[in-house]
């Protein structure tokens, strides 16, 4: 029971409470970059999932063959593989899609977000968890994707998934579409994220100290019965 | 006029990081002081311009020839990450002042895409081996100026009272879309 868990855990975790975008200010270049649309993040998003999952698996694989001294490189020859993978069959299934995300699909081999996690859990644990581990962290990476690509994409042109939303009335906000709207929305959306752990962390706080309070209470009131 | 233009247009008007968002992580963290924001920039001016004359040869001569164009991500990365090390070890042993000053700066750059996005650009523009050059000069002015400016207001920025959820990342990202605000106004340049 605890061990099922314990691997729920694994997957979970990755969504909130370490999501690499908000939580661990990684992988920042290409949030901000192919987020113009909500397509466009979520390809974006799950061909690092793809690459991450993949590369992770590997990595836990053969963590035992590959030597200290040279891991990095080896993980990196890893990743690497699986990103021509990802590359080559986004050019040649959805070239719209690949010529929008530009060189941000090769750049994913940098992505830290999948170094980080090779190096930090990947190397260390068994290829099951860090499979989890991996999948709930690029389903995090999605989250914010899909939320930012919504936001921008509404606001800077009206439109869902290329779906009109908003009324003609509404005078699209071009920033939105432009670099600077891709560093303020991010700003504001990690803001809201700090704003909200902030709030939830002070009412649990004072909820314990009222607890407190009040046992402290209980053992006064007992103690003057006696 | 060409070079010139390539030289502008990768420093100012197509600015790396905020209008392409290469280099988006040292941005982020190396930004804190404006020493060490010109020492950061220096470093990635001069892989970037080492990067730009190495991925060419690589790719023109060795890969376009060979039809081995798929190799480009893996061999690009290797390269790189080589290319660091050896500059680290010379720098190391030819000028120890200036090994001190970009210490350690140097391995966190293998991990920066903004390299990795020049091999990629210059590859994918067809840049001649001149224009390279040019475009990695040009692209390494642009982090440089780009890292200074955001250290300088980030310096700033520590004396001034932000609300507290919005501390730290969120507000230099703020702060970074205002300045790609103000690079927008260049865009009529070229």
């Amino acid at each position: 029971m605890k061990a099922n868990k314990t691997l729920g855990y694994e997957y979970i975790k990755g969504f909130w409470e370490t999501n690499p975008v908000l939580k661990q200010v990684l992988g920042m270049c290409p949030t901000l970059a192919v987020t113009v649309s909500v397509m466009n993040g979520l390809a974006m998003a799950l061909a690092t999932t793809f690459v991450l999952v993949f590369s992770s698996l590997l990595i836990s694989s053969i963590r035992k063959l590959i030597p200290n001294q040279v891991r990095i490189a080896a993980f990196i020859v890893v990743i690497a593989t699986f990103v021509t993978i990802a590359d080559l069959v986004m050019k040649a299934q959805f070239p719209d899609l690949s010529k929008a995300l530009g060189p941000f699909v090769p750049l994913i081999v940098v992505n830290c977000i999948i170094l980080g996690r090779a190096e930090a859990f990947a190397s260390k644990n068994s290829p099951f968890r860090s499979f989890l581990d991996a999948l709930g962290n690029g389903t995090g990476f999605l989250i914010v994707l899909v939320v930012m690509g919504g936001i921008r994409e509404l606001i800077g042109s009206r439109t869902l998934l290329g779906y009109q939303i908003l009324p003609n009335g509404f005078e699209p906000w071009l920033i939105m579409i432009l670099p600077a709207g891709a560093f303020l929305t991010l700003g504001l959306l990690m803001g809201l994220a700090n704003f909200y752990v902030d709030k939830k962390k002070r009412s649990e706080r004072e909820e314990l100290i009222q607890k407190y309070r009040k046992s402290q209470n209980d053992v006064e009131v007992k103690g003057q019965e006696a | 006029m060409d070079l010139l233009l390539i030289f502008l247009s990768a420093a100012i008007v197509n600015n790396f990081v905020l209008s392409l968002f290469l280099g988006i992580c040292p941005f982020l963290g190396v930004s804190n002081k404006t020493s060490s924001a010109i020492s950061m920039g220096m470093a990635v001016t001069f892989v970037m311009v080492l990067t730009a004359i190495v991925s060419w040869i690589l790719y023109f001569i060795v890969l376009v020839p060979f039809k081995l164009e798929f190799l480009q991500i893996p061999s690009f990365i290797l390269v790189i990450a080589s290319l660091v090390q050896f500059v680290e070890m010379v720098i190391k042993k030819v000028s120890q002042p200036l090994y001190r000053a970009l210490g350690i700066f140097l391995p966190l750059i293998t991990t920066n895409c903004a390299i990795l996005g020049l091999a990629l650009l210059l590859s994918m523009r067809e840049y001649s081996l001149l224009q390279s050059i040019i475009f990695g000069l040009g692209a390494g002015a642009g982090f440089t100026m780009a890292l200074f400016i955001m250290a300088g207001i980030r310096e700033e920025l520590e004396l001034t009272d932000v609300p507290k959820p919005f501390r730290g990342v969120p507000i230099t990202l703020i702060t970074a879309g205002l300045l790609a605000l103000a690079f927008m106004g260049f865009a009529g340049m070229i």
